[in-house]
């Protein structure tokens, strides 16, 4: 039996709650038309071109799994894969390492600490052309400060770097390094900010030193942003694309032609739109796969702070 | 009494002594190590202002040397001179601006949608949200391009700008995280009042996201103004360069003029590190909440 009442107010609260939820349809409506026009309708396109061949002038024609056949057997598309692949793996490791180390000694009771993280930051907020060209002049064979620098300090004749093959990528990497350890840096900082200090405090009743500290208690629970940085580091290492076109065009002999760069040529230098849409979609593959393999295994060594993660601790 | 002290004295004092000693020796070490990286991340920015204020034979000179004979400060004037970086300037200031408004006025809104608001769908729609994060905006490089060319935005400043007033999903993730720490009860204050949801988010939510619109303001304007590859694509016409497309147009041009070169690319950082500067604590305080949102590439 359901009184007048109670009638009445589920009926206002039913409108009420229509209200709300038309309400919200409305305010997430920029993202949701943003989303269908410029996410979801190119991706379906991008879709359909690569099944294609086309050059941006008439219509595209349809050629099946030809343009995926064909990078199979692209020895350029595996030289991308293989440039970019030993690009992430030299500079992520070496970014969290010193990112690490840099915000352990922040960690301390630092004088200016403000000083510090703005000298280590500055690189990170300085446009990526811009530290292209300063590079590019460091790395200079016959005029750069770096090989002057190895001369004078150790009598070794330094190599070419951007136009050596083997030097081209650690070269790339070291840059980046430089680049990335003022953000690195800030997010370890958080990190080890947010580690209580009873837990040191109760370590060192139980003796242990500085060595099984960091072992046991901040290394673990660092793992998390760690972690994040790993996945995020992996990323934007498969994204580099401005470095290859300022600084070395992919050479000496495609030893730098990293992935993006590659497509940028197929769609934009040779209107290969059909092979570089299939390019495309292998990279949006990789880069999903790479999320998702460091997600699921994630579990497996990743410590959170009582099992709860929010966002970042605050 | 005297013995027994004096005993006991010698095995006390140097487990102290040597343990200040440690200590004083670890600050030692930490501000040199602090120091020897300082100086690593600033050499090469040195190298660069010294070298933007030497005569190009010096530059070229053997060994290099670091003090610049005479000082030319009119490098400076010359690099921008020499092709119309006032232009380049201007277009990358507007891009940026609108980018930040447009990207704060729809972000805001939408996050105040997923984190305020009930409707069928919400969860999964976030989802959908984050899920795009994923996506590289290289991936949608090609698709993009025809849908610009098809409206007839090539050579505008359009496909740089319009896309941010529609949300973005990074900015939408900011925002959202930080409204939800915001106490419902300040709500149920409002609508006692009588605010409906607009006025909810007008009055109370939007002023007190405050911290995280700085933060998300800061990384948008960065991240417009180090774009290189989409202007790239979308821009020919010298007059719609953006200052990281005229710096490399600048390189082509003057590939042997190193001074000149460092000179552009020290003023093409003015305005970031200006921002930087100015906004450091939005900035810092973002980053270390979010993981850092500028992606550079």
């Amino acid at each position: 039996m359901v009184t007048p009442q109670a009638a009445l107010a589920k009926r206002q609260g039913s409108r009420a709650r229509r209200t709300e939820a038309l309400a919200g349809y409305v305010f997430i409506s920029p993202w949701l038309i943003g989303f269908l026009i410029f996410t979801l309708g190119p991706m379906i396109a991008l879709f359909y071109y690569s099944f294609t061949k086309w050059d941006l002038i008439g219509t595209p024609q349809f050629v099946g799994l030809q343009n995926y056949i064909r990078l199979w057997n692209d020895p350029l598309f595996w030289q991308a894969l293989k440039v970019t692949a030993l690009y992430a793996l030299g500079r992520v490791p070496l970014g969290i390492i010193f990112g690490v180390a840099i915000a352990l000694l922040l960690n301390q009771k630092i004088r200016f600490i403000g000083f510090w993280r703005v000298i280590y930051y500055l690189p990170v907020v300085m446009p990526p052309v811009a530290i292209s060209m300063i590079w590019l002049w460091i790395y200079n064979p016959e005029y750069g400060v770096l090989n002057w620098f190895l001369w004078q300090s150790f009598g070794i004749q330094g190599p070419a770097w951007l136009q050596d093959e083997n030097w081209v990528l650690p070269a790339l990497i070291v840059m980046a390094v430089w680049t990335m350890l003022g953000r690195n840096m800030i997010i370890y900082l958080s990190g080890l900010q947010s580690i209580a200090r009873e837990l040191y405090e109760a370590a060192a009743i139980d003796g242990a030193g500085a060595i099984s500290k960091f072992f046991r208690i901040t290394l673990p629970l660092m793992t998390p942003i760690i972690f994040f940085n790993l996945v995020m580091g992996l990323i934007d290492s498969f994204k580099i694309f401005t470095q290859a076109y300022i600084m070395t065009e992919g050479g000496p002999r495609n030893h730098s032609l990293f992935y993006v760069y590659y497509l940028y040529q197929q769609a934009f230098k040779r209107f290969n739109m059909g092979y570089a849409s299939a390019l495309a979609w292998v990279f949006f593959f990789i880069v999903v796969t790479l999320t998702l393999i460091v997600f699921r295994t994630s579990k497996r060594w990743v410590y959170y702070e009582n099992d709860v993660q929010d966002n970042g601790g605050k | 009494m005297a013995v027994q002290t004096y005993k006991t004295q010698p095995r006390v004092m140097p487990s102290t002594r040597s343990l200040r000693l440690r200590r004083i020796l670890g600050r030692v070490l930490t501000y040199a190590v602090l120091i020897g990286g300082a100086a690593l991340v600033l050499a090469p920015l040195l190298w660069t202002f010294s070298t933007a204020l030497k005569t190009t034979p010096q530059t070229l000179s053997y060994p290099p040397e670091w003090t610049p004979r005479p000082v030319m400060w009119s490098n400076f004037a010359e690099a921008m001179t020499a092709v119309p970086f006032h232009i380049y300037y201007g277009n990358s200031l507007l891009i940026a601006v609108l980018r930040v408004t447009g990207q704060l006025v729809s972000s805001s809104l939408v996050a105040y949608g997923f984190a305020r608001l009930r409707f069928p769908g919400r969860n999964f729609l976030f989802i959908v949200v984050l899920s795009t994060i994923m996506i590289p905006f290289q991936v949608l490089l090609i698709p993009r391009f025809v849908l610009f060319r098809e409206l007839n935005w090539l050579d505008t400043l359009l496909p740089l700008i319009v896309p941010s007033f529609f949300g973005g999903a990074f900015t939408i993730f900011l925002l959202r995280q930080y409204m939800l720490t915001i106490p419902n009860e300040l709500d149920d204050a409002a609508r006692i009042d009588g605010c409906g949801p607009f006025g909810i988010f007008w009055r109370i939510i939007l002023p007190l996201s405050a911290p995280a619109l700085g933060a998300a303001a800061v990384f948008e304007f960065l991240d417009s103004w180090d774009e290189f590859l989409t202007p790239l694509i979308y821009l020919n016409s010298e007059k719609n360069y953006t200052v990281e497309l005229g710096l490399n147009a600048f390189r082509t041009q003057y590939f042997t003029e190193w001074n000149l070169f460092m000179a552009a690319s020290l003023v093409a950082m003015v305005i970031p590190v200006t921002v930087f500067f100015i906004a450091q604590k939005y900035f810092i305080s973002g980053v270390a909440l979010t993981g850092g949102g500028g992606v550079k590439g």
